[in-house]
């Protein structure tokens, strides 16, 4: 064994600090999303959004008091990207939720507030439209999973899929009980985000996989467990670089993306944090603990020689 | 080992490389504010039209900057937003109603590009500003119009062939028919049959004194009750945006009940709501004169006879019987009335409506015909903590006229408040009344300055995390660093390019996936990378280690990148509007990105170390 096959960095002797610290992060996700779920945006609970900017820095108490007089009742405020912006919310309410909402409110404002404002954004989304989002976005969570969970075993075999799929479930469930526990708003784009997490972070644990695979062909010495250390350190510095590339770009996603993209971004740098983790101390282990071993990998060489074949 | 590629594969990726530039061109150039002119009911684009509009122009000292005559359309440019805004006021007073006189932004592609059909990115709404509506036709109401409507028939078919009945009655969305004796019954089932052929017909009991014959719509019917009441709202929609005057709408099916509106550039959503989610519909009926309406009041309604509101207070009683339904009005136009100085609205019924008319008109010279406002109201009400839709319909009558001679299909409805009102209602009127309500379920409206913010915003994001990992890739690959720079440069114009003659839209969320992908793109170039080093590490010499890091990063490449795809797939098939873009952006960002890493890059280090003999490689 040359320098290129031996262990650097023991990451699978550290295994069960990570299965206690997964599981911890996990039943602290499972526990918030049970108990105060996620703060979910109008896009699935339904309701009316108002963004407006104003010239000058707007009192939030004063908008507050004149929309309740105006009978708006339970109308959230907030300022929105900076001071002078502001962003009104109205849940689905008992005959308040039509349509035409936002511009009853608009019409309010312009001629009773202080200032003039400018709308920027108005959204209305109706219950059942929100229903069948909150249904169909954990539907296609479902069916990305299963896909994957199919392309796996067909590419490489039934052990390694079950790690990999155990290893995107680890991750979304940490993301989702991140937007649980610090309550931030959970939207469309944040599901969005999620998807695009599943994404990236099977694609660390296929590269992972894909240099297991090829050192218990390769390698005629050591244990499964050595076999599965060595290709993480093999691997370890492409994972780091393309990490770091990705958060990279989130960051400049999230700092200069605007308000509207920042849950987004911070979903997508969850991920890739929990998904550069899950695939080395997640989708490894478990696969190992299914018993995977060199023979179970040799019936596929022919197949894959094939495949190399092509440039 | 030879790290050579043959001059064909050399000059192909070069002159693929040329078609992207060309096709991702169009899109460093800006927009000219212009206004567009597309025609309407028959009226046509011509050279005189042209020539008309820009003598008015002249007039007015407008110089438009070009213009464009196609058979569909005149597109006239502008330097400047106030040059356009006034020369669309100026067209619209002068050209008559048959044409759409819209504001638009029209791409300044240069004429050379325009020549290979190159054309810049569609933006989506929450780029450009707009408004995006998502409405539900009311299929119950569609198919309770289609009982009541056959309801009628089947009495007047009955009439007609002296089958005596005892009573027609609708219980809920069947209609139910009773007889004296089981001989009508049978006949009338014969007869009913064979006329009324999309119909189920269940004979009732023979033992029963009163045979019970129940007639409900056969599942076929059902199905295209509802398609058509979709498709009749899609057609009105259409017309009615026209009305609006948007260069560039989308009217969409989507699903079997619902329709995406989308109106760039909108930004007055009350009046495009009004126009769009009022489903206000007319009917016309005899007013009926020889019952008291006092009496009516009291409780005791005639049979036949309904009692209805009037819009300037107290009631009306009308016969029951329709004569006409807005689905019967081909077009409508308001105007003043020259005799009293009045608001007005004209009115035109389609065949079918005018011989109804006609009919009616003949027999009842003199006496009154009222004009009934039907206005669908929803609103959403908690039940049990339970959101749930409760629908109104506010009947309203809102002109009782004379009829002062026989007519059939023109004719005048007057007696509304002023001309804004004939305006607004002969607008929704002309565009034909809806055959279902509809709802809408779903708005989002972006105003245009957060739509430029958006754009710049993510403009930005995409070139400092561009910047960022140019400069990372270069510090820690040095050469090979510059060529995944090179290859992520080229992936970016290959997104763009694709993106333009795919003519998808491009989101916010869609610009996110840009900037992921610009981050992820890497990955093929890290992998390939860090396995030429391992190669060099196992004492392989430069040219083979560039040879088997290529070879043996492909299928951990494919593997990797395949799965990302399939989420994003997946992502798309779920998505609507804005996640469709990422979806889409992504799913081009990993294909070309697979492209420009793998045979990109491997062109370059080619070309730089393909043919000499080396002793290190800086990696």
């Amino acid at each position: 064994m040359n320098d290129q096959n031996t262990i650097k960095i023991d990451f699978l002797s550290k295994r069960r600090i990570a299965f206690f610290l997964s599981s911890l992060l996990i039943i602290i996700s499972i526990a918030s999303l049970a108990t105060q779920g996620l703060k979910k945006g109008i896009d699935f609970t339904g309701g009316t959004l108002i963004e407006m900017g104003f010239s000058e820095t707007v009192k939030l108490d004063e908008l507050r008091g004149l929309l309740d007089q105006a009978n708006f009742n339970g109308a959230v405020v907030q300022h929105f990207g900076s001071s002078n912006e502001v962003l009104i919310r109205l849940l689905p309410d008992e005959a308040l939720n039509t349509a035409a909402l936002s511009n009853k409110m608009l019409d309010v404002i312009n001629k009773q507030f202080s200032q003039q404002g400018e709308l920027r954004r108005a959204e209305f989304v109706g219950p059942q439209v929100g229903e069948e989002l909150s249904e169909d976005g954990g539907l296609a969570l479902l069916y990305a999973l299963i896909c994957i969970l199919i392309y796996v075993t067909f590419r490489f075999e039934y052990r390694f899929a079950l790690g990999s799929v155990a290893a995107l479930a680890h991750d979304v469930i940490i993301t989702l009980g991140f937007f649980s526990v610090f309550q931030f708003e959970f939207d469309l784009t944040v599901l969005a985000a999620i998807l695009a997490v599943i994404g990236y972070s099977l694609n660390d644990t296929i590269v992972v996989f894909d240099r297991v695979r090829e050192n218990f062909r390769k390698l005629r010495k050591g244990s499964p467990t050595d076999v599965v250390n060595i290709s993480l350190n093999q691997t370890l510095s492409r994972t780091i670089m393309t990490s770091l590339t990705t958060l990279l770009v989130l960051i400049a996603l999230f700092i200069f993306g605007g308000e509207i993209i920042h849950d987004f971004a911070l979903a997508l740098i969850v991920g890739v944090v929990v998904g550069t983790y899950s695939s080395i101390y997640v989708a490894s282990p478990i696969t190992l603990a299914l018993g995977i071993s060199k023979t179970d990998l040799m019936v596929v060489v022919v197949d894959q020689e094939e495949l190399d074949k092509i440039p | 080992m030879m790290n050579h590629f043959p001059a064909w594969k050399n000059i192909l990726l070069v002159a693929t490389l040329a078609v992207a530039c060309i096709y991702a061109l169009p899109n460093i150039y800006g927009e000219d504010p212009s206004v567009q002119i597309s025609p309407l009911r028959g009226a046509v684009i011509n050279s005189g039209l042209l020539v008309n509009v820009k003598q008015e122009l002249q007039k007015a000292d407008i110089q438009p900057l070009s213009n464009e005559l196609t058979e569909e359309q005149l597109l006239l440019r502008f330097s400047h937003t106030d040059d356009q805004l006034r020369a669309a006021d100026i067209i619209k007073a002068k050209l008559n109603k048959n044409y759409v006189v819209a504001l638009n932004l029209a791409p300044a592609t240069p004429q050379w590009l325009r020549s290979f059909n190159a054309s810049p990115m569609y933006l989506g709404l929450d780029l450009r500003g707009g408004v995006h509506f998502l409405l539900e036709v009311d299929m119950q109401a569609a198919e309770k119009q289609a009982v009541d409507r056959n309801a009628t028939d089947i009495r007047q078919f009955l009439r007609e062939n002296k089958l005596r009945y005892l009573s027609v009655v609708i219980d809920d969305r069947k209609i139910n028919i009773k007889f004296k004796n089981q001989t009508i019954h049978d006949e009338a089932l014969e007869g009913l049959s064979s006329q009324f052929r999309t119909w189920d017909f269940i004979p009732g009991s023979a033992e029963s004194s009163t045979p019970t014959l129940i007639a409900a719509m056969s599942e076929n019917e059902i199905r295209d009750v509802r398609k058509f009441a979709l498709q009749q709202n899609i057609i009105t929609l259409k017309n009615r945006v026209n009305e609006l005057g948007v260069a560039e709408p989308v009217i969409q099916q989507q699903g079997d009940n619902r329709i995406v509106v989308e109106l760039p550039g909108v930004q007055d959503t009350a009046r495009a709501k009004e126009i769009l989610g009022a489903t206000a519909t007319l009917e016309y009926h005899m007013v009926d004169t020889e019952h008291s309406v006092s009496s009516a009041a009291a409780g005791r309604v005639p049979l036949g006879s309904k009692l209805y509101n009037s819009r300037e207070g107290g009631q009306v009683l009308l016969k029951k019987q329709v004569i006409v339904t807005g689905s019967e009005i081909v077009d409508a136009s308001s105007g003043i009335e020259s005799d009293t100085g009045s608001a007005m609205v004209s009115v035109s019924l389609d065949g079918p409506g005018g011989k109804k008319m006609s009919k009616t008109t003949r027999e009842n010279v003199g006496k009154p015909m009222a004009v009934v406002f039907i206005e669908n109201r929803t609103e959403t009400k908690m039940i049990d903590g339970k959101p749930v839709r409760v629908k109104s319909i506010v009947e309203e009558v809102i002109n009782v006229a004379t009829i002062r001679g026989h007519f059939s299909n023109r004719f005048q409805t007057t007696g509304l408040d002023n001309t804004a009102e004939a305006r607004d209602l002969a607008l929704l009127l002309r565009a034909g009344a809806l055959a279902a309500p509809i709802d809408i379920v779903e708005e989002r409206t972006v105003g245009p300055s957060l739509g430029q913010d958006n754009i710049d915003k993510g403009f930005y994001s995409v070139l400092i995390g561009f910047v960022l990992v140019l400069i990372f890739m270069a510090v820690y690959y040095k050469t090979f660093g510059l060529f995944a720079d090179i290859a992520l440069a080229t992936n970016l114009i290959f997104i763009l390019a694709i993106l333009s003659i795919l003519q998808a839209t491009l989101t916010l969320p869609g610009i996110a996936g840009i900037v992921l992908t610009v981050g992820m793109a890497v990955d093929a170039n890290v992998l390939i990378f860090e396995r030429i080093k391992e190669e060099l590490k196992n004492g392989n010499s430069p040219q083979a280690s560039i040879h088997a890091g290529y070879e043996k990063a492909f299928s951990t490449i494919a593997d990797a990148n395949i799965t990302t795809l399939i989420a994003a797939i997946i992502l798309f098939g779920f998505g609507t509007g804005p996640i469709k873009g990422f979806a889409i952006t992504l799913s081009i960002g990993i294909l070309t990105s697979m492209f420009t890493a793998i045979v990109g890059t491997r062109a370059l280090v080619n070309a730089s170390y393909g043919n000499r003999q080396l002793d290190t490689l800086k990696i």
